[in-house]
Parts: C-alpha cells; sequence; structure tokens
C-alpha cells in the first residue's frame, strides 16, 4: 500500500518536471524570437580594434664599395675599386657578389726591351666578378678608448667567379679573409685580403696565377 | 629645376629615415624569468644586461636570427630569436616571430641561387632566379658564364622545373627549357668567329634544405646547340651549388 502511494507521488512529481521543463523551454524559444523581432536585449558596446603590428625591419642585406690595391701577377700592382652585395643568411653565413676592376701595367719584359707592347690599352683592362661564400668565424669587439667597442668580425671568404683579362674570359677561384668593423649597426668597415686564381697563357706557357689584392671597403647594411 | 632637385631631396630623405622615426615598434613582454641581451648580433657576443619577466621591450630591427630590443630604461642589445619567441603581445598573444623552417621552404615564391660545375670540358659558373608558382612547378631563368681551355662564352636559358616531392628534404626535380649560347674563341689561340646558337635542354637534380633560408642544389642537365653546321651538338653539363629563398 505504502509503495503503491509512494510511485503515485513520484508520477505526479515527474510529470511537475515534465511541465516546467516545458514551460522552460518555451520562454527560451519565445526569448529568441523577441530577439529576432529587431530588438537587441543587450546593445554590444565593443569596438572593434583595428590590429596592426608594426613590421619589424629586417637588415640582412650589406651593399658596399672598396678600393685598394691588386696585385696582377708579371704586370705590377694597380688600384681597384669595386662593390660587394652580400645576403646574411645567418649570424655565421652570408653569401656574396662582388665585382672589381683595375688596369694592369707593362711586364717588366716589356720596360726592358722597349718599345714592345705585349697588351694593347684595352686588353690591359682587368675585371672581374665572384660569387662567394662567406663565414664570420671569429665574432668578437673592439675597444676604443675607456667608452667606445664596435662590434667586429674576422671572416672568411671562399668563391668563384670570372676574370676578363688580356682579351680572354678565365674561370677564377678567389679565397681571402676579411675583418669587418660595424661603426654603428648599419654602417661597416672592412679590411680584406683575397686572392684570384685561374690559369693563363698570356705571357706564352699556360700557368696557374695569384692576383691578390688587399681593399678597404665601407658597406651599408638595409 | 629647383622643384626637381627638392623632389629628390625629399625622396632621399624620405629614404635614409630610420624605419623608428616613421612609426611605432612591435612591442612584446617577457614572460620568462629574463631575456638576455647581446652587444650584438651573434652568441660569440657578450650578455651585459637582463631584462626580467613583465618588462617590455621595443623590437627596433632584426638582423637573422637576432632582434635588436630597447627596454623601459632605455638599454639597447641584441636577444635571440630562440629567447624571444617565448615573449608575448601586451594582450597576451604569443610573439609573431616567424621562423624561416620547413614551411616557409614549402611555401616559397623566390628563389635565387649560384652553382659552379663542368659544361662539357669547360668550367661554368651559374646563376638563377626561380619563381615558384605551385609547391611542385616552377619557372627559371639562368645565366652562365663558360670558361673553356679554346673559347669562353655565355648562356642565358629559360627553363621549367617540376619537383614531384617538393616536402622531401632531399628532393628530386626534372627541368627542361630552352635558351642561347655565345661562344667567343679566344683570342690568341684560334681564329674563328664568334657564334651565337640556339640551344634545348632537359635535366634533373636534388634539392636539399640545410637550415633557415639555405638549400644545396646540384643538377645534369643535357643541351642539344642547333648549329649552323650539319650536325647538332650535344653537351652535358654537370653542376653543384647553393641557393636561399625568399
Amino acid at each position: 500500500m505504502e509503495s503503491r502511494v509512494r510511485i503515485f507521488l513520484l508520477k505526479g512529481a515527474l510529470g511537475l518536471a515534465i511541465l516546467a521543463s516545458v514551460a522552460g523551454c518555451s520562454r527560451v524559444t519565445g526569448t529568441t524570437a523577441d530577439t529576432r523581432a529587431g530588438d537587441p536585449v543587450i546593445e554590444p558596446e565593443v569596438d572593434r580594434r583595428e590590429i596592426r603590428r608594426p613590421r619589424i625591419d629586417t637588415e640582412n642585406f650589406e651593399l658596399s664599395g672598396f678600393a685598394g690595391f691588386k696585385s696582377i701577377e708579371d704586370f705590377g700592382t694597380n688600384t681597384v675599386y669595386g662593390v660587394r652585395l652580400a645576403y646574411h643568411i645567418t649570424e655565421g653565413l652570408f653569401a656574396e657578389a662582388s665585382y672589381g676592376q683595375t688596369e694592369a701595367g707593362r711586364t717588366s719584359w716589356e720596360t726592358l726591351a722597349g718599345g714592345v707592347d705585349l697588351l694593347t690599352p684595352s686588353e690591359r683592362k682587368y675585371r672581374y666578378y665572384d660569387l662567394s661564400l662567406g663565414y664570420n668565424l671569429l665574432p668578437g669587439e673592439i675597444f676604443i678608448g675607456r667608452n667606445r667597442a664596435f662590434n667586429s668580425a674576422l671572416y672568411l671568404l671562399v668563391g668563384a667567379g670570372s676574370t676578363d683579362f688580356a682579351g680572354e674570359s678565365e674561370f677564377t677561384i678567389s679565397f681571402g679573409a676579411g675583418y669587418r668593423v660595424l661603426l654603428t649597426d648599419w654602417l661597416s668597415t672592412h679590411i680584406m685580403i683575397r686572392d684570384h686564381v685561374f690559369r693563363s697563357d698570356v705571357t706564352g706557357r699556360e700557368k696557374t696565377v695569384h692576383n691578390i689584392e688587399f681593399v678597404l671597403g665601407l658597406g651599408w647594411f638595409f | 629645376m629647383y622643384r626637381t632637385l627638392l623632389l629628390a631631396a625629399l625622396v632621399f630623405s624620405s629614404f635614409v629615415t630610420p624605419a623608428h622615426a616613421r612609426g611605432e615598434h612591435y612591442v612584446l613582454v617577457i614572460t620568462e624569468p629574463f631575456l638576455d641581451l647581446h652587444t650584438g648580433p651573434g652568441r660569440g657576443f657578450p650578455q651585459f644586461h637582463v631584462v626580467e619577466r613583465g618588462g617590455e621591450v621595443s623590437v627596433l630591427k632584426r638582423r637573422t636570427d637576432w632582434f635588436k630590443l630597447r627596454d623601459e630604461r632605455g638599454v639597447e642589445g641584441w636577444a635571440s630569436r630562440a629567447q624571444l619567441a617565448l615573449a608575448v603581445e601586451r594582450d597576451g598573444t604569443p610573439a609573431r616571430i616567424d621562423q624561416p623552417g620547413s614551411r616557409e621552404y614549402l611555401e616559397r615564391r623566390w628563389e635565387v641561387g649560384a652553382m659552379i660545375g663542368d659544361f662539357g670540358g669547360a668550367d661554368v659558373l651559374a646563376g638563377y632566379a626561380a619563381w615558384h608558382f605551385t609547391r611542385n612547378l616552377s619557372v627559371e631563368l639562368w645565366a652562365s658564364d663558360i670558361s673553356g681551355r679554346f673559347s669562353s662564352g655565355w648562356m642565358v636559358n629559360a627553363n621549367i622545373v617540376h619537383q614531384p616531392w617538393p616536402e622531401w628534404r632531399i628532393s628530386p626535380f626534372l627541368t627542361l627549357g630552352t635558351g642561347v649560347i655565345r661562344t667567343e674563341p679566344d683570342a690568341t689561340l684560334v681564329s674563328s668567329p664568334d657564334r651565337t646558337d640556339q640551344l634545348a635542354h632537359a635535366g634533373v637534380g636534388l634539392r636539399m634544405h640545410l637550415t633557415r633560408r639555405f638549400m644545396l642544389r646540384a643538377e645534369y642537365k643535357g643541351y642539344v646547340v642547333f648549329t649552323s653546321r650539319d650536325e647538332n651538338e650535344g653537351v652535358e653539363e654537370w653542376k653543384a651549388g647553393f641557393a636561399f629563398f625568399f
């Protein structure tokens, strides 16, 4: 008997609960219907902010000009000047293209024989270019006086290119070392020694020639 | 005349004005216990300052994987990408600092490289620029300088490259193209006239993504030179070199 009463009460409670939940649902539906009618309950007061991140300035290219001396085997030493464009790939590694030109002097044979010219004036023009890979081997700082410190690096360069000289164009291997001192973050100075090696037969017999240059340079990072 | 000069001066001044004078900097908040500042953009440069957790830094410029920062006290120094990437923006979003990695390698658009090798017994030095219009296909423009024992010359080529598996670290490719070759016999040895001939080539090669923007490349190309003589000339070329992408 007692259990039948309990079941009855439970059924009643369940029925009430169902009724309440249906009513609740209808109220919710009613609210959405109201919103759709075009009368928003909450006015959103959020200003949509335009997010613009300032671009970080990257400076991986370095353009520099150089001038100095180049020794051309058998043809004396003359002033050389040119340009270099480097792309810094990592803190250690950089790729570089360079172009330079100078003029060959007279061989000692031409001077001694007198009045003999081995090359025409246009053939004495010496032009070369290189595509090189460089590595900043020893980065560091130099100190000038008590209050000034400049970043520096000793780098090695290995490259290949071509030399136009004496009416011929020769495949040229180059290697060298340089010292870069940064005066500011974007202004660099260079001291560089580089050897250009190629096979030449200008003096009659084919041989390997070494043309060593010593140059000073000024560069700009951008 | 004066107007032109003034205009030129204006253009020049806008060109030389440093970026930080033109706009504000990217500001990041340090979340790690501290951030090291070095005196220069590299591991070798000594640390001279630390920015503590919660400190704000302005990013002034980037060189390779190093960032020049200025902290709230006005101290300027260089921090590595690895450390700075852990910082957040003022609203808590992680720092937006890209690292050219494998994703950028796969989605690269421009590629520039240089290679050396052998062109039918002569030395060849070549440079190229490539434009990738899908992950698999790219077009390339080549300029080659050839230095032989008895002659020298240059060659310009355009080709299309197909890379079937671009996602492989060492990935093979096929190439097909055309161009012109200029042959100039050495003045001191041979007296035959300079020639300019058309050519076509096909080749295979390998690309290897090494690190960041840097990759190695090696290839073989077979050229057919359409000479004015009765027979076409076949030339084989092997070369290897490096490239980087933007």
